[in-house]
């Protein structure tokens, strides 16, 4: 029983922290229609400044933050390859994302830094909880993840309702009409991509000190697990809800991947293979709706044509 | 008002596709002109309204709006004083946000884009007033998606939002061309009253030469990246479908081709 929980509190604790990259994700796939791949590099920055900082002894809190902006800087250079430059835009976010990896390495110093004996954020909360037992750590992490995801909820839903936040929005829908009344399109791209990345690097430096320590190849895979969450979260309430369900939709679309990924990983599967199952699970969920709506076209024909009854009458 | 100089504008120069588009161009509109367009298909009918939008970069000669050289400001710098109505009425709306949205949007055209409340409350009421303007019944609907509208109805949003922050120059290209007939004629209808109640300089580019002759002060005629004929005032009032037919056929040594410009 005790174990249950413990799997089952741990992937609530990773589904937040993790949910906020996804709601990063969010921003640029589905809202400004760019598929940005800068993700897997920028998650992993902003694990290896917040790892950097808090081996220095900076406060975890100021390591989140920097982390962020890093992120943006991140997000500011896949923008300006993309706008500037013209470089389409998977391939402006692929040059980041591999120019970040060397970046990562000379920010740590080394490809892994641990922060056995720095002060995280999780420590933190954990001794501030009035519990004991081996549930501590991860209810520590559901705390900061509720915390951080509510904030940053409350923010999204107000800064996309602002004169800016709309901008972006319609620069994904309709690019030629924002430009067509006066909005300089590269702008909200840019910030856009920024704003983006921030929210991945701080998902990524939460994430660093809840498994205690910075990983060069932390971010791998990360745009699909944010891809995942989304898929899933989507599936959660209708599509026609209010913009801040959605996004918590989202972040429960990231609890409910890492509860699968938790039952899998029980049931004996390797965690070579995790990649391969979220790959697959995710095409399948791309699939589906292709499928059911191919299965609908051929029962409308079928029926119809029953309704016309004997064609050579 | 608006002045075009000399300005030509080739596509794909150095290339097999190599196509002059506009060819020594010069107007010259006075405020408060109403002036339509007509020509063939290929004419240079929409690059001569892209390029005073700035939708691409001309390759030579002057464009000035209100006294200034606009010639190389980007297309968004120039929103701030150019409204515009596309051919496509899928281009001139967020077919993903409402149209209270897309009104409010529109109404901050010239604008900067600051952290204030995208659509302010004392605004709802106002942008339902002027979609009541419109005459569609969409003042009911200001929280649907723009997507669930007609292409008439969309068309017809986005005159509003062309206009709602009074333009210098409104530019309208083909806009009825896509609509079926009675829709088409509401729209036009439409068009010719806010230019109209708001005093505005306007190019209309129109494939029906009826609808050329009977809206606006003046007519342009265009035929391979040129202006070949130009009538305004009275001398417009007396036009003719014929003698827009004879004068093509004149200047152009062809018969006009297209018939979608005949049958009209
Ligand atoms: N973006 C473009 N790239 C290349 N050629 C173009 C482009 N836009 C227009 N043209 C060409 O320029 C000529 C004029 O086109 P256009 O202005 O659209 O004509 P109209 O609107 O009068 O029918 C046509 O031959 C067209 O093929
Ligand atoms: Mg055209």
């Amino acid at each position: 029983m005790e174990g249950l929980l413990l799997v089952i509190f741990g992937a609530v604790g990773q589904g937040m922290i993790w949910g906020i990259m996804a709601l990063g994700v969010y921003i640029t796939f589905r809202m400004l229609d760019f598929a940005d791949l800068t993700v897997d590099g920028s998650f992993a920055t902003g694990g290896c400044v917040a790892a950097l900082f808090i081996t220095l002894g900076i406060d975890p809190i100021v390591a989140v933050f920097s982390a962020a902006a890093a992120g943006a800087v991140a997000g500011l250079v896949t923008g300006f390859l993309h706008t500037k430059c013209q470089i389409p835009a998977i391939l402006a976010g692929i040059l980041t994302q591999l120019g970040l990896y060397s970046i990562n390495l000379r920010i740590m110093g080394r490809s892994n830094l641990p922060l056995l004996k720095s002060d995280t954020l999780i420590k933190q909360t954990a001794e501030l909880l009035p519990i004991e037992g081996s549930l501590l750590t991860s209810i520590a992490t559901i705390a900061v993840g509720l915390v951080f995801t509510i904030i940053i909820v409350a923010l999204m839903y107000w800064f996309f309702g602002t004169e800016l936040g709309s901008a972006i929005r319609a620069t994904g829908n309709n690019e030629n009409m924002v430009r067509s009344l006066g909005v300089n399109t590269n702008k909200t791209k840019v910030l856009g991509l920024m704003i983006s990345n921030a929210l991945i690097a701080l998902s990524g430096a939460l994430v660093t000190q809840s498994q205690g320590y910075g990983d060069v190849k932390m971010g791998m895979g990360a745009i699909v697990i944010g891809l995942a969450s989304i898929i899933i979260g989507e599936m959660l309430p209708g599509k026609r809800t209010n913009f801040a369900l959605r996004l918590c939709a989202i972040i429960g679309g990231s609890i409910i991947y890492r509860l699968i990924v938790a039952g899998v990983l029980k049931m004996g599967l390797d965690t070579d293979d995790l990649k391969l199952l979220t790959s697959i699970l995710i095409a399948i969920a791309l699939t589906i709706p292709v499928l059911a709506a191919k299965h609908h076209q051929k029962n409308v024909y079928k029926a119809n044509n029953r309704k016309i009854g004997d064609w050579n009458a | 008002m608006l002045k075009i100089s000399h300005v030509s504008k080739t596509f794909n120069l150095g290339t097999i596709n190599e196509k002059k588009a506009l060819d020594d161009i010069s107007l010259v509109l006075n405020e408060g002109d109403f002036v339509t367009v007509i020509g063939g298909n290929g004419a240079g009918k929409s690059t001569m309204l892209n390029m005073i939008a700035g939708v691409y970069p001309i390759d030579s000669g002057i464009i000035a709006l209100d006294g200034k050289d606009i010639s190389l400001e980007s297309e968004y710098k120039r929103a701030e004083m150019i409204g515009r109505v596309f051919q496509d009425p899928m281009m001139g709306t967020a077919a993903d946000m409402e149209i209270q949205e897309n009104l409010a949007f529109a109404n901050r055209r010239g604008k900067s884009r600051t952290l204030k409340w995208g659509i302010q409350k004392e605004e709802k009421a106002f942008l339902k007033e002027e979609v009541k303007r419109l005459g569609l019944g969409l003042e009911e609907r200001m929280t649907n998606k723009v997507g669930l509208l007609s292409g008439g109805q969309r068309q017809a949003l986005t005159l509003l939002m062309a206009t709602l922050q009074k333009p210098k120059l409104l530019l309208l290209d083909e806009h009825t061309a896509a609509l079926d007939p009675k829709t088409a004629r509401s729209v036009l209808q439409l068009t010719s009253e806010i230019i109209e109640k708001e005093h505005l300089t306007a190019i209309m580019v129109t494939h029906n030469m009826k609808d050329a002759i009977a809206y606006g002060n003046r007519l342009i005629m265009m035929h391979e990246g040129r202006i070949i004929y130009d009538v305004k005032g009275e001398n417009k009032k007396e036009l003719k479908v014929e003698d827009l037919l004879r004068k093509f056929e004149e200047v152009s040594g062809q018969e006009m081709d297209n018939d979608r410009m005949l049958l009209a």
